[in-house]
């Protein structure tokens, strides 16, 4: 049995190492609670990405793997199984880009989101319908094929796919990566009705910082492959380090670092941040 | 006017038997849409496919016993060819999936012959070579068959592709499989389905092919056909292969006909060669292949 305080995916001093020679991930550990929205910060490059694809199994594919530390969803481990292996216990993906089938059309997409489900015809009826409620605009354009739609409903076809394998967790990479703001706005708003309708809980990995922290609950703050920063969503907003780096709040924020040494590593990227004025 | 029944003849006999390039040309398209491989060994599995046919019918099996079982073996052919040779190469670059066909089209070359012995057999399928009349155009009875055959399993693999659960697994993979596999298809699974698939259209081109020019060694060689039906119909294209093949079979007997008379004949056997590498210049992809979706 699962106690009340486990979390439903916990990565503990996760190390990992791409091409047996560079290493990526230096002991990462984070843990997302059931029903929770957590949100993976950092700029290019900080391990966001390879985090995600440890989580999805998804390493091999780029020559990595998992040297240390494991990972733990649902209280057994999966850093050990198939990538194939995690949507039908409940684990969705959705990768970085989109990664759309783009001559399958937008339902046949959706479709094979269901390829694991064993609960009837029915009950993938109602997830598609599910899905078109969330995203009204894919069901106008159920019968194009993905690879014809706009990057904002690219975004939505492959959040819906995730959706028809009735998750219990989604992983998202990078969703608001070349969208509008007001779209980035409109998806995150459906994930948090989906969040708080369906119990979906969230791993948020984004370099679009003030936007992830307006609808995560907790986050964490990757560096050069490390977790440097995690707290409550509100306590890192507050954080004169992620003000200055990463909301881009305080135009003199090198005058208000508290601890000059901490900032240090983080001006050499502070060029490519992404900045946002509230 | 004869002339130009000659010439809808000389057509007609032509596309007929490049229903049967299309056959072969099917199931090297099957697997390089699913996985981008060039699967070498297509012709070896038409042979293995003919010869363990022919092996049951002389064990004393009706025909329909023979081609079920025959269509068994394929099948658990695929799956071993997946366990075996496919499964330890996953996330491998296509060429060395390549060098793995060539490999084991040596091994199912000499693992057939080993089994059913290495002599030519005849192969009866109770359709008469014999040329009917339509309308004052001698048509061959058996290519027309074999047309019906292709026409057939063209259409079950369409429906097959685009109705079923597996079909549309199957074109999400060939479009993304790191993504595919994400939304929970396993690859190990679509690959026994493809290969198996590639099984079915081994056999029914070997059962045809067979049945043509006896069931021997040389139904390897027929592979070499579908080259130029692939290049020029583009290698991950069912229509493409039906097209190509069609084209092939049509402009080589015209060739023969009007050109091959010209200087000396014997032109059939090159001219699709010549006419894949004048393709090749022109339109690389084929004329259906490697056709993406995009957005602009």
């Amino acid at each position: 049995m699962m106690s009340e305080t486990q979390p439903l995916l916990a990565v503990n001093g996760v190390e990992v190492v791409y091409d047996r020679a560079a290493l990526v991930l230096k002991s990462v550990s984070l843990a997302v609670p059931e029903g929770g929205v957590v949100a993976l910060l950092g700029p290019n490059g900080a391990g966001k990405s390879t985090t995600m694809k440890a989580v999805a199994n998804l390493l091999r594919a780029d020559r990595g793997e998992v040297t240390r530390g494991s990972i733990v969803y649902d209280g057994r481990r999966i850093d050990r199984l198939g990538a194939a292996d995690l949507a039908p216990r409940g684990l969705s993906l959705v990768m970085e880009g989109r990664h759309c089938f783009a001559s399958l059309s937008v339902e046949e997409n959706l479709r094979v989101g269901a390829f694991t489900r064993r609960d009837g015809r029915a009950a993938v009826a109602d997830s598609l319908d599910l899905v078109y409620r969330c995203f009204p605009r894919l069901k106008l354009r159920r019968d194009s094929p993905a690879g014809l739609l706009s990057g904002g409903e690219q975004q939505m076809c492959a959040i819906g796919r995730a959706l028809m394998a009735k998750p219990r967790m989604i992983l998202l990479d990078e969703p608001s990566m070349g969208l509008a703001p007001q779209l980035v706005d409109e998806i995150f708003e459906i994930l948090r009705r989906l969040n708080r309708e369906e119990g979906v809980s969230f791993l948020l990995a984004e370099q679009n910082a003030a936007a992830a922290l307006r609808y995560a609950t907790h986050a964490y703050l990757l560096e050069n492959g490390r977790v440097v920063l995690d707290g409550g969503a509100a306590s890192l907003r507050a954080d004169p380090v992620v003000q200055a780096s990463y909301l881009g709040l305080d135009a003199d924020g090198r005058q208000t670092f508290r601890d000059p040494a901490a900032a240090r590593p983080r001006q050499r990227w502070l060029c490519c941040g992404r900045w946002r004025p509230e | 006017m004869d002339g130009l029944w000659f010439f809808v003849e000389a057509l007609v006999g032509g596309l007929l038997s490049g229903v049967m390039y299309t056959l072969v040309a099917l199931g090297f398209v099957l697997i390089y849409k699913a996985s981008g491989v060039f699967n070498f060994a297509q012709g070896a599995m038409v042979l293995f496919a003919a010869l363990t046919f022919v092996g049951f019918v002389e064990l004393g099996l009706p025909f329909w016993m023979a081609l079920a079982a025959a269509l068994g073996v394929m099948m658990l052919l695929a799956v071993g060819i997946e366990r075996v040779v496919l499964r330890p190469l996953v996330g491998q670059p296509p060429i060395i999936l390549f060098m793995a066909t060539i490999g084991l089209s040596i091994f199912l070359e000499g693992f057939a012959q080993a089994v059913w012995g290495s002599q030519v057999r005849a192969l009866d399928l109770g359709i008469p070579d014999m040329p009917m009349e339509i309308d004052r155009v001698l048509i061959s009875r058996f290519d027309l068959t074999a047309a019906v055959i292709a026409a057939g399993l063209v259409i079950a693999l369409s429906l097959f592709f685009s109705h079923t659960r597996m079909g549309r697994a199957l074109r999400a993979v060939a479009d993304d499989s790191q993504a595919a596999q994400v939304a929970g298809v396993p690859l190990n699974l679509i690959w026994a389905v493809v290969w198996g698939a590639a099984g079915l259209v081994a056999l029914v081109a070997g059962l045809v092919w067979g049945a043509r020019l006896g069931v021997q060694f040389s139904l390897t060689l027929i592979a070499l056909k579908a080259l130029p039906v692939l290049i020029l119909g583009g290698f991950d294209s069912v229509a493409g292969a039906i097209v190509g093949g069609l084209i092939i079979g049509a402009s080589e007997k015209l060739a023969e006909i009007y050109v091959g008379a010209l200087i000396g004949g014997g032109i059939e056997n090159w001219f699709p060669y010549a006419l894949a590498i004048a393709f090749l210049l022109v339109r690389p992809g084929g004329l259906f292949g490697g056709k993406r979706v995009m957005r602009v």
